[in-house]
């Protein structure tokens, strides 16, 4: 589970910083002719690459769009038609291409996500390692703290320490806090694992024979501790990961997280509140799709093989 | 028994005042007060007037003090923007998610032991294998997602209304009409709610029954001639429901959690909304009186479900006399 969960993250972080890359459009570009434009589906004819069918406007007033099947498109990648946007997963409120959000949203939302899960990890091992080593008034203090942190519901933690802050903010800014936030509500999670393995392998026959050759305390943690909790990191990475990517599309959602300009799968789901709007465009949900499909993912890498036990 | 309940209540009790002291304390701390937004209305005698009124010019201690005496005595303050009680207020509102958060729980309840019993004691079957993927892919579904999918689905097929606790016409309803509109109201926000929990329930109820049907007296049973659904459903499930009434503590957290989620996405009135409202208007008071509440709920939930463990399991009472 160790390296599926490893082989996981390291994949989602490759997304998230590739998929601008794949976007066929910028993030930003509205089409204002093509505002709510349904997905246009590829059509695939004979050998060659699947070519779309260009939308024209049925209905101004209904927002009615129909595709002309007598005129042929590529797909964005291959080729343009100047005025004709493609919109593999449709357009949003403002014509502004769906797919090219979902994927500048990924590096937003996923971004964070591993931003936060990374400075959670690295806190939490710390602060658990700190506590597991040294003991006493310490190791009471710290986890008594991380302790506290863990019963509390974490989206109502996360929703005070953001709406105490200023609201308006560059998006790098709100980055950055929203990251920091989730980092210390995040940590206690690793700390309280790394800890305990501490506390157990701190007397084993290893560390005693790294101290008897004259190993400081910082030598046997980095070298012989920390090595020792990797397996619980891995695992409580992968789960701090979706935990992570859903408060930030939840505090995008009630608009304590990024402002709207900014492609995240939060501020993207936010439209999709709007009831009427998501009944007549259900393209709109696409990120709640990528979302559950994260989720599902770390499910399946968690879940134990039950057969065998 | 006794000196472990009485830890428990004052855990409670310094849980309850860390968490509003906490919130209040941060919410002063936040930039601009509830006049904030009268500001540019009001000119600044008359919002300095406003101020005092609500005492907003005094020191943070003294605020703070005047509103710790009155909480001890269960008395919260009046809303700065509802200009209520903050007593009233949240009643109206905890009940709401009290209505809310027990649906869920029931519903979850009954979807999932029953398909984790059945799913976790016997052999590879097709019915069993279509639970299982079922159950992953629930578990799958965090209440944002699931309340936004149940509402695209109620407000494509018009099978439900969308939205609110009630429609909002219902002003004059009789009691009766009234109970009705509230049950077409409540599945979405609370199957939401429910869906991932009851998928946690039958993971763990599937595990526990498993393990629970290869112990040697649900043999014995099976020996002394009892049906298989029997020496199941009489004999191994009570053993393998410890693991399974220990979830249930854990739950509480995340049914506090979704709640919100889905308050805000189904328009549901509840405590969820009412503090988001409040952190966002700066309303000092009805923050500190809903993170109180909710610390209560959360302290009394984990109560529950850990005397709900005595109760079905005595190895817990032993251990935890002290």
């Amino acid at each position: 589970m160790t390296r599926r969960a490893a082989l996981f993250v390291l994949a989602l972080a490759a997304l998230s910083l590739a998929a601008p890359l794949m976007a066929p459009y910028d993030a930003g570009l509205g089409f204002r002719d093509f505002l709510h434009a349904p997905p246009m589906r590829p059509h695939f004819q004979g050998v060659g690459a699947p070519v779309v069918h260009p939308l024209v406007l049925a209905d101004r007033l209904e927002q009615r769009f129909e595709a002309d099947s007598t005129r042929n498109m590529p797909l964005p990648w291959l080729g343009r038609v100047a005025g004709q946007p493609v919109f593999l997963l449709g357009a949003d409120n403002f014509g502004r291409d769906v797919l090219s959000r979902l994927l500048y949203g990924a590096r937003t939302s996923v971004g964070l996500a591993l931003f936060a899960t990374l400075g959670a990890v690295v806190i939490g091992t710390f602060a658990g390692a700190w506590a597991g080593l040294r003991g006493g008034w310490v190791d009471d203090v710290i986890m008594r703290f991380a302790d506290f942190v863990l019963i509390l519901p974490v989206i109502y933690v996360v929703l005070v320490l953001r709406s105490v802050l200023p609201l308006v903010l560059p998006p790098a800014t709100v980055f950055l806090l929203v990251a920091g936030i989730f980092v210390a509500v995040g940590w206690p999670f690793v700390a309280k694992g790394v800890r305990a393995i501490v506390a157990a392998e701190r007397d084993r026959e290893y560390v005693q024979a790294a101290r008897s050759l004259g190993a400081g305390p910082g030598r046997i943690l980095v070298h012989h501790l920390i090595p020792a909790c990797s397996g619980h990191l891995v695992v409580q990475a992968t789960l701090l990961l979706p935990g992570f990517i859903l408060a930030e599309a939840t505090l995008s959602f009630v608009g304590l997280g990024f402002p709207d300009p900014v492609a995240s799968w939060g501020t993207m789901l936010a439209e999709a509140g709007n009831y009427n709007a998501v009944a007549r465009f259900p393209w709109t949900l696409a990120p709640a799709v990528a979302i559950f499909a994260i989720v599902l993912a770390t499910n399946l890498i968690a879940s134990p093989d039950e057969d065998r036990s | 028994m006794g000196r472990y309940l009485l830890r428990r209540l004052g855990f409670a009790l310094l849980l309850v005042l860390t968490v509003s002291s906490a919130s209040l304390l941060l919410t002063h701390l936040a930039p601009g007060d509830v006049t904030t937004e009268q500001a540019l209305l009001l000119d600044p005698a008359a919002l300095a007037r406003r101020r005092a009124e609500l005492g907003l010019d005094r020191p943070l201690a003294v605020q703070y003090l005047a509103w710790l005496s009155g909480a001890v005595r269960l008395d919260f303050g009046r809303s700065l923007l509802y200009a209520r009680p903050v007593n009233t207020l949240i009643g109206e509102r905890a009940l709401n998610t009290a209505v809310l958060a027990i649906a869920a729980l029931v519903l979850a309840t009954v979807i999932g032991l029953p398909l984790g019993v059945y799913s976790g004691s016997g052999a590879r079957s097709l019915g069993r294998a279509a639970v299982r993927v079922a159950s992953i892919l629930a578990l799958s579904v965090p209440p944002l997602i699931g309340s936004l999918a149940l509402v695209f689905l109620a407000a494509r097929t018009g099978w439900l209304p969308v939205g609110g606790m009630t429609s909002s016409g219902g002003v004059d309803l009789t009691w009766s009409q009234w109970l009705a509109d509230l049950a077409r109201h409540l599945p979405i926000p609370a199957l939401a709610l429910a869906l991932p929990l009851a998928a946690t329930l039958e993971r763990l109820q599937s595990q526990a029954i498993a393990r629970a049907v290869r112990e040697p007296f649900v043999t014995a049973s099976r020996a002394r001639g009892l049906g298989r659904a029997e020496a199941v459903v009489r004999h191994a499930w009570p053993v393998s429901l410890r693991p399974v009434l220990g979830l249930y503590g854990v739950m509480i957290g995340s049914l506090f959690s979704g709640s919100f989620v889905v308050e805000v996405v189904t328009s549901w009135p509840g405590l969820g909304r009412l503090m988001y409202d409040a952190l966002k208007a700066r309303d000092l008071y009805l923050v500190a009186g809903c993170a109180a509440s909710g610390a209560f709920f959360l302290a009394a939930g984990t109560w529950f479900a850990d005397a709900l463990l005595a109760v079905a399991d005595p190895r817990v009472r032993s251990q935890e006399a002290p």
